[in-house]
């Protein structure tokens, strides 16, 4: 090896703390974007693999009630591949272990033949036999989360008569690899489950015996969806259709969708700030190790090594560190992808995960950690180059202090003079003074950008259902009914108030931007579910006009007063215009509301009502939930504290999950700022201090000086790293802000007050260990050797 | 160019030569002329001592001879190389292939043992002798694998000389080579250098403070306010060990 290689290797196992601070930091940067990367293509590509395997559908479509032929019309439809008719309904389940009513999905499988689309897995026990009767297949989480081995039992009300179904087998599917109930927030395993069951047994029951009430269809590769959609409208208005529609607003396709949004997004905001900081940490930390080297650099270049040998030199050295970075953020990322992919294993309900090692993603990381690196080393190994080989002959200069500006002069007499020893010192080198707070900000900034969302997702769960959505539960009914079954579920026992709704499906347009959602009618002065704008106060709903909630204005690009059409997707087909009376609040989905009677009058209607919102005495809970689910008027039930609840555990599983790895990621870089830092400090002010000591100044003295300097700048730093913080969170909240819901990014104090504690930690950790050193600083051996 | 150094016997001309040097520093308003006008000649093998008061260009002398700095005005040349017109680097080349330097503060690499100290130059040299030669040339045989810390002064010094002549150079440069050292060591270290410059004629240049030194020496230089203020050539050379001070 060559000597000066050997430099190298001692030079990095002098620095290793500082080398393996940078490569850490190096690493929370790759680690990010192979744990980001990594997750995204492997659940892209299970998702892919499985809507391949399983054939799932293109255009998803309901009827009430279409004959048989009209499937085989769309068939015949150019740029149709296949349309496989079915029966689906959605039904109240009876279940042992479940006080509250549930619902399950009905399917129907075909009686010949195997399903075309969206076939099943099956996962446990058997296919229900050619002759069977009242066997069906469950999905796997909801067999699971009720404990119902194949055999086990379970009542369901099939078109308002009771039937005991048993369980032949565990199933899986594509359409449900995120399986929500109707109207829920959360998945609720326990309570709602996906059913199928023969065609024959299930078009017995719901009297659709040559008729089918659910439409799969399948495109030929390259034809046009929108102009297929529309051909099935057409095909299915006389029958009840309700608006045909792709896989963007099929549930659970668009809730993996919204992950795979998120994961891109999480690859492509966190790794360039943790890329950024390295790369600041390796300049902060090389410009100063090369203005220590001068002498040395001088030495070199006296004894012939050129410029470039002088650089590559250091160069090297922060290649090393890269290259160390790197394999650490690798493996690192390999290992919380691990992690991920066992959270998805638990939300989302493949046959098997595929598991994307790409090497793009890790070339691309390596590259990145490499570039940052040697951008961070570039303008200080060019001054290295630049350095004149005279300087090596020279005696060591002593570095010329300016005073203070006069002023400050002045004010600084009234400090002790070991703080103007500190004031001078900082002052003197102004670029890395401001370097040092600019990385220790940085540290702040990315901790509080990480920790608001805690704070963020508390706030959203007390809009939602404490302020907004305050009932405890709402019922759906199976069709619209009159005013009057209002009236009935409130005669129920245990109810304490009811108010109706009226929810429908349309779809929303203004200009060229279009969106199907629910519209919701509500009366005048709700206590129980309100609508909120955006100061939380209560919005009285205008009697003409649609109230829009704000992710709903944004899409479509609509403000107050403009005028949005709205197709209405049920029932009588026809386009209705509407004026924006204000936008709301809201966080989940896209949500547009109007005053009950208004959107009757609209739509042509008596007062009807879709459902109605509950207030319960609790003691009388199970008599009302027993009389629910044998209520035929009852659709499915939706319950607020529950789903409150499946929101807070499913958001400590998965976000919390995400945050604590990337807050140990903000306290590494904490950590590696402020203890490069302060060994910095040491080494350039060894002699300085060594010297005092040889003055006599105690050990506590010496490093008090140094850890004086260091306070000045974490303080500092701090109200800078609240500022960049408060972007990030905004940035970060707007990236991770999809269709389904979005996080208000609500930075609270204590959030600044937490991350500065971290930091102020971290700043006393490397205070500690450097004032170990300054202790066994040998006065001999810094003023012996000039170093 | 730059290449080929003069084989013994076959150069005539001077190994180093400078006409009309002028160095001049600015900083700020202030303007200091640190070499005016200087003339010199130096010839192979020969052995010379630069003496002068503090601030009056020796150093700066020195570091324009050795290529390590520029010179504002006239011409330097080594043999029939130019130095003056060098681009950088060909001033490295120069440095690598034909000039040893001895600093006043050793300036040893102090995470590089001794024996590394000396392999700094070999790696990249042209004819250089072994580095364990070299440092068996300043007695340090046995302390090949301390580090500068390790080592006394006069042994960091006899260091710097053997990294400085282990490439068999053409020109030995020293600053003050003796000024941070008792006299027994300092006689080490001119012994050292006296005995390279007898074995392989390397043609010295040794700045000092110290008078006495002046008689191991050929010829003496008097430096003064920026120029050569007079010179004298000794025809008795006394050894390094016949000097005290
Ligand atoms: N980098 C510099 N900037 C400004 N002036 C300089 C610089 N280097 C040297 N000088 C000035 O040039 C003059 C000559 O300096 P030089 O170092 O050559 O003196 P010297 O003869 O070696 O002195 P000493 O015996 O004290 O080492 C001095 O006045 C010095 O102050
Ligand atoms: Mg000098």
């Amino acid at each position: 090896m060559s000597a000066l290689r050997r430099k190298l290797l001692r030079d990095l196992i002098r620095l290793w703390p500082q080398a393996l601070a940078i490569a850490l930091v190096l690493a929370t940067g790759v680690g990010t974007m192979v744990l980001a990367n990594g997750a995204y293509l492997s659940l892209f590509e299970t998702r892919a693999t499985y809507y391949e395997n399983s054939r799932f559908a293109d255009i998803f479509a309901t009827a009430t009630r279409a004959p048989k032929d009209v499937a085989a019309d769309i068939a015949r439809m150019d740029g149709v591949a296949i349309a496989e008719p079915r029966i689906t309904a959605l039904a109240l389940a009876d279940l042992p272990g479940v006080a509250e009513p549930a619902s399950v999905m009905m399917i129907s499988i075909p009686d010949n033949g195997p399903q075309r689309l969206n076939r099943v897995v099956l996962r446990k026990g058997a296919m229900p036999g050619p002759g069977s009767f009242d066997e069906v297949l469950i999905s796997e989480s909801f067999a699971k989360a009720n404990g119902f081995e194949p055999g086990a039992q379970f009542d369901v009300l099939l078109n308002g008569v009771s039937r005991s179904l048993k369980v032949a087998g565990w199933a899986l599917s594509p359409e449900y690899v995120y399986t929500i109930g109707p109207g829920e927030l959360m998945p609720d395993e326990r309570r709602f489950g996906v059913v199928w069951m023969p065609e024959r047994e299930l078009a017995a029951a719901y009297n659709l015996n040559g008729a089918f009430s659910s439409l799969l269809v399948k495109l030929v590769p390259g034809s046009s969806e929108s102009k297929i959609i529309e051909g099935i409208d057409t095909a299915l208005k006389a029958y009840g259709g309700q608006g045909a529609f792709g896989r963007k607003y099929q549930t659970s396709h668009a809730f993996l969708d919204a992950e795979l949004l998120q994961l891109k997004a999480m690859s492509l905001i966190l790794p360039p700030i943790f890329l950024l900081v390295s790369a600041f940490l390796v300049n902060m930390t090389l410009s100063r190790l090369i203005a220590l080297e001068q002498e040395q650099i001088g030495l070199l270049k006296a004894l012939g090594y050129s410029s470039w040998a002088v650089a590559r030199h250091y160069l090297e050295f922060v290649t090393v560190i890269a290259i160390l970075g790197t394999l650490i953020g690798m493996a690192l990322g390999a290992w919380l992808g691990s992690g991920l992919a066992e959270l998805y294993a638990r939300f989302y309900r493949f046959p098997s995960l595929v598991f994307a090692r790409d090497l793009q993603t890790y070339a691309i990381a390596a590259a990145a950690a490499l570039t940052a690196a040697l951008a961070g080393a570039l303008q200080s190994t060019i001054s290295a180059a630049r350095l004149p080989p005279a300087i090596a002959m020279a005696p060591p200069l002593p570095a010329r202090y300016h005073k203070l500006v006069t002023g400050l002069f002045d004010v600084a007499r009234i400090f002790p003079q070991s703080t103007l020893i500190n004031l001078r010192h900082l002052a003197h080198w102004p670029w890395r003074t401001a370097g040092a707070i600019l990385g220790v900000a940085l540290a702040v900034a990315v901790l509080v950008g990480s920790l608001w969302s805690f704070g963020s997702i508390r706030y959203l769960i007390d809009v939602t259902f404490n302020r907004s959505d305050r009932q405890e539960a709402s019922i759906y009914f199976p069709t619209a009914k009159p005013m009057a079954a209002a009236f009935s579920v409130a005669r129920l026992p245990g109810v304490l108030k009811v108010e109706p709704f009226r929810s429908i499906a349309v779809e929303m347009s203004f200009g060229s931007k279009k969106r199907r959602v629910a519209l919701t009618g509500r009366p005048v002065g709700t206590s129980l579910s309100q609508v909120l704008d955006v100061n939380l106060k209560p919005v009285p709903l205008p009697g003409e006009g649609v109230v829009l909630s704000k992710a709903l204005a944004g899409i479509l690009g609509a403000a107050r007063g403009d005028i949005v059409e709205v197709k209405l997707l049920e029932g009588e087909s026809k386009t209705i215009s509407l004026p924006v009376s204000s936008i709301v609040e809201g966080y989940f989905g896209l949500s547009a509301y109007m005053e009950i009677n208004a959107l009757n009058a609209k739509l042509g209607e008596d007062a009807a009502i879709s459902g109605v919102n509950l207030d319960i005495d609790s003691s009388q809970r199970a008599e009302l939930y027993a009389q629910l689910k044998q209520m035929p008027s009852t659709r499915f039930v939706t319950f607020q504290k529950i789903a409150m609840q499946k929101f807070r555990s499913t958001m400590a599983e998965n976000i919390y999950t995400m945050l604590s790895v990337y807050i140990s990621f903000a306290a590494i870089i904490a950590f590696g700022v402020v203890y490069n830092f302060a060994r910095i400090s040491l080494s350039e002010q060894g002699r300085e201090m060594a010297s005092l000591r040889v003055l006599g100044f105690t050990r506590a003295e010496v490093s008090a000086l140094l850890i004086t300097e260091l306070a000045i700048v974490v303080l500092l730093a701090q109200p800078l790293g609240w500022i960049v913080g408060y972007g990030f969170a905004q940035a970060m909240a707007s990236a991770f802000e999809t269709e389904l819901y979005r996080i208000p990014a609500i930075v609270g104090r204590e959030v600044y007050a937490y991350a500065s504690i971290v930091v102020c930690l971290a700043a006393g950790v490397s205070a500690l260990i450097v004032r170990r050193r300054v202790d066994r600083l040998d006065m001999v051996a810094v003023l012996k050797t000039r170093e | 160019m730059l290449n080929g150094r003069p084989e013994a016997g076959v150069a005539s001309g001077p190994v180093l030569r400078t006409r009309g040097l002028c160095k001049t520093y600015r900083t700020g308003e202030v303007e200091v002329q640190a070499l005016r006008n200087v003339d010199f000649e130096a010839r192979p093998g020969e052995f010379i001592v630069i003496l002068g008061p503090s601030g009056s260009g020796k150093s700066t002398f020195l570091n324009i001879a050795g290529g390590l700095d520029s010179a504002t005005s006239g011409e330097a040349w080594f043999e029939d190389h130019s130095l003056t017109q060098a681009s950088e680097a060909q001033l490295t080349r120069y440095r690598r292939d034909h000039v040893g330097f001895i600093f006043q503060f050793y300036n040893l690499m102090p995470t590089l043992t001794a024996l590394e100290n000396v392999r700094l130059v070999t790696e990249i040299a042209r004819k250089p002798m072994r580095p364990e030669e070299a440092l068996a040339l300043v007695g340090l045989e046995d302390r090949m694998d301390h580090f500068p810390a390790q080592l006394s002064g006069g042994e960091q010094q006899r260091v710097a000389i053997a990294r400085a002549i282990a490439k068999q150079p053409a020109l030995l440069l020293c600053d003050e080579p003796t000024g941070a050292l008792d006299s027994k060591t300092g006689i080490r270290v001119l012994e050292a250098l006296a005995l390279v410059n007898e074995r392989i004629g390397t043609t010295t240049l040794v700045i000092t403070h110290n008078a006495a030194i002046r008689e191991i020496a050929h010829r003496v230089i008097y430096f003064a306010n920026g120029s050569i203020a007079r010179s004298e050539t000794n025809t008795v050379r006394k050894a390094p060990s016949e000097v005290s001070w």
